[in-house]
């Protein structure tokens, strides 16, 4: 209950922070008062979609979900709220649940994966800090062995909430670092280990194999691998559905954490991976500080698009 | 659903092969092709509704120039016009009228600013051969600084910091540059977003202080529609001269790029183009052209294949082809005549309709050395006729080339299937010319089958 009541001051924040972008769609809605839907309303919808990155084909889909809703002779004063409608069913026909998978009585292994730069290792430190909160202990694994600086980047993060991070050496095996983690945290009767992997490029075969291979290693503990998360930069355009087909075809991704939520950017090639791929996004990062990681909601999420 | 654009333009155009003028119809049609492949592409979706009314005013009524079908003819203006956008040449940094030059790399978080700073800094020093201070302004996020120094010491390239503010740090690293006597300075920034007042305004601050003869916006080339957003208020809030676009060795199709260069009219100076520090490049706007319209660069391409193949011995080899008495020596031949157009992986990314995954196939080039090798340790008489080669001419090959005998073993098997290919390609082809002549097909390039590809004849072809 405490979590619930959390989440509900954040997603405040989070609309507060779209504000900004919310603008000129507030401008568009009173330019739309007592109007009929003609056809530079629905020019001026897919615009809105576009531009949120939802992508052509998932766009068209929803247009056409609304038109099927909304009467010839209706106006378009509502007609954003039938669109957010829309996109929210979208989400909930495809997700079955957005909670993350912990298996109770033993240590679990959550792995982050992604291309560069999108935020796994403040990632991996926000989602520490939320399982310290939720009372489960937690141990950091720095299998980003690659970027210069990386492991000091989560040791510092580490330090700060009082983890423990187990290190390799640079630009060493980063499936040894993974299994010596999961290896401490069994022996040690460790909740959870958060795994950290360094960024690569989805088109990289080689780099990708290295990730398949870090997964297998950790498939070989006792403790199971229960969500290998995919983190995905909101500002992220179609190429995410790129990232996310060869992710969860190499790497197992069972989830998604959207990140750097923030008005300018909504993330909409989301909604794409949901239908086409079925992962669900479960997460979104919405500010710099490790309290900020919120749980998904579809509806705050298909409002904020479409606003 | 991309690479398949220059097939789609096809599809329209069959029909009106005939005519020798563009309809304001077939436009309309094609430009919503247009339309869709740079929405793809992600192209702000302003920045296409003017770009392709441009196409549409510019294609509408033109003639179909003789060498060129109707499809070609609109991709050679997209494309044109493409380029012309993007920036016709390879823009430059400001230069200073007295040292140090100092640049400041801003941009969101995760762009990759530093990495940036420390590419930008060895392409300096390697390719203009500038002594180069890299400066940690980054003070925000946890490990940047260390990051930067890990960086600079592995190019040997000299970072300054301290635990101060960013401005302060800025400026003192300005002056540390007039004392070591580097001519460069690389200032690299804290990520931030452009909405975010306070830090927006921080930046400005610093660069007021530091005086920079160029501020790049460093911008992840995966970037979507914010990518005009972000441009517009960084050039707003603190200035810009120029882009750097990163991680341009993924297989996004850059769309970005177009969207800003049209916006705000800035070079887009230098591509980030791999993990190591050495993978950094001058952008090349007409390379950006091919790569956003998802076609390969296919002109690039003939005039490669032009300059690199000797006409004669091609049609020597296809003959040989045709009658199934292709050797190894020819394989080893036409390996090397590939090999002279540049590395395959490129060769490979500028043929149009080659399908994506072997596009992005990681061609590794050693393996091409072991062929070679392996090749040139056969006798003659086993190149001519591999079927001799037994157990005991395997291991002295294998010993030969330095490989192993699974490596021979591999390479007489491709090579059988190859031949095995070849006779059923050509079979089929020679089908094919008893019927109607096709378009294009003015290039061969043995081992690849051109002929269904609409590239034009090059002249005295």
């Amino acid at each position: 209950m405490g979590e619930e009541s959390e989440d509900h001051v954040k997603r405040r924040s989070l609309r507060e922070r779209m504000v900004k972008s919310r603008a000129p769609f507030s401008e568009l809605r009173r330019r739309w008062h007592a109007r009929k839907i003609d056809e530079e309303v629905w020019d001026e919808l897919e615009e809105t979609l576009l531009l949120a990155d939802v992508g052509l084909t998932t766009t068209a889909g929803l247009l056409e979900a609304v038109r099927s809703r909304v009467g010839k002779e209706s106006l378009a004063d509502g007609i954003n709220e039938v669109l957010a409608q829309a996109i929210c069913a979208q989400l909930e026909e495809n997700s079955t649940s957005r909670s993350l998978v912990f298996d109770e009585g033993t240590t679990n292994v959550w792995m982050l994966v992604g291309v560069n730069g999108v935020g796994k290792t403040t990632t991996t430190a926000k989602l520490a800090a939320r399982e310290q909160l939720a009372g489960r202990s937690v141990l950091l694994a720095a299998a980003d062995t690659f970027r210069a600086a990386a492991a000091e980047q989560l040791g510092i993060w580490a330090d700060r909430l009082g983890i423990e991070v187990i290190r390799g050496q640079d630009r060493g095996d980063p499936g040894a670092v993974a299994f010596d983690a999961v290896q401490a945290a069994v022996a040690r009767n460790i909740d959870l280990v958060v795994v950290d992997t360094a960024g690569r490029l989805h088109n990289k075969k080689n780099l990708m194999e290295e990730l398949a291979k870090v997964s297998r290693v950790v498939q070989r503990t006792s403790a199971p691998l229960s969500e290998v998360l995919l983190v995905l930069d909101a500002t992220t355009g179609q190429n995410g559905l790129a990232q996310a087909r060869e992710f969860v075809a190499r790497a197992g991704v069972t989830g998604v954490v959207l990140t750097k939520v923030d008005g300018a950017a909504k993330g909409g090639i989301v909604l794409a991976i949901e239908s086409e791929l079925n992962v669900p996004v479960k997460l979104l990062g919405v500010g710099e500080t490790v309290e900020d990681l919120v749980v998904f909601d579809p509806y705050d999420f298909a409002t904020a698009l479409v606003e | 659903m991309f690479d398949v654009i220059s097939d789609r333009f096809d599809g329209i155009f069959r029909r009106l092969r005939s005519r020798g003028k563009l309809s304001a119809d077939d436009v309309e049609e094609v430009a919503r092709e247009i339309r869709r492949a740079l929405l793809e592409a992600d192209v702000n979706v302003r920045v296409v509704k003017d770009f392709v009314n441009r196409i549409k005013e510019r294609a509408t009524g033109s003639e179909v120039a003789q060498s060129l079908s109707p499809a070609q003819q609109v991709i050679k203006i997209v494309h044109e016009e493409l380029a012309v956008t993007l920036g016709g040449t390879t823009g430059h940094l400001s230069s200073s009228a007295k040292p140090p030059e100092v640049i400041v790399l801003v941009g969101l978080q995760g762009a990759g600013k530093t990495t940036a700073a420390a590419k930008l800094a060895y392409y300096l020093e390697q390719q203009e051969n500038k002594r180069v201070l890299l400066v940690a302004a980054d003070l925000q996020r946890p490990a940047a600084v260390e990051q930067l120094q890990v960086l600079g010491q592995n190019i040997s390239v000299p970072v300054f910091t301290q635990p101060t503010t960013p401005e302060e740090v800025a400026v003192a690293g300005r002056q540390e540059a007039e004392r070591l006597g580097r001519n460069v300075v690389i200032i690299d920034t804290a990520g931030r977003l452009q909405i975010d007042d306070d830090l927006m305004e921080e930046l400005n601050q610093l660069c007021k202080k530091v005086v920079p003869d160029d501020v790049l916006l460093v911008l992840d080339s995966m970037t979507g529609q914010a990518a005009v957003d972000v441009a517009q208020s960084f050039r707003a809030q603190v200035g810009l001269t120029g882009l750097v676009m990163t991680k341009l060795d993924g297989d996004t199709r850059g769309g970005a790029a177009l969207s800003v260069k049209e916006v705000t009219g800035l070079p887009i100076l230098f591509a980030g183009v791999g993990e190591t520090t050495k993978d950094f490049e001058a952008f090349h706007p007409d390379r950006m052209a091919s790569r956003i319209l998802g076609m390969g660069d296919a002109l690039t391409l003939i005039e490669k294949a032009e300059a690199a193949f000797d006409a004669e011995a091609t049609a020597r080899t296809q003959e040989r082809m045709a009658e199934g008495l292709f050797t190894l020596e020819d394989f080893l031949d036409q390996m090397q005549q590939v090999r002279k157009m540049g590395p395959l992986s490129s060769v490979m990314g500028m043929l149009p309709g080659v399908p994506k995954e072997l596009r992005q196939a990681e061609v590794d080039e050693s393996q091409l050395g072991n062929i070679e090798a392996i090749i040139y340790s056969m006798t003659p008489a086993e190149r001519k006729d591999p079927s001799i080669i037994n157990g005991s001419r395997r291991r002295r090959i294998a010993l030969g080339s330095g490989t192993s005998t699974q490596a021979v073993n591999g390479l007489l098997k491709q090579f059988t299937m190859m031949r095995q290919m070849m006779r059923q390609m050509n079979g089929a082809k020679s089908k094919r010319k008893g019927g109607k002549g096709r378009r294009g097909a003015g290039v061969d390039i043995p081992g690849f089958d051109l002929s269904g590809l609409d590239i034009p004849r090059p002249p005295g072809a």
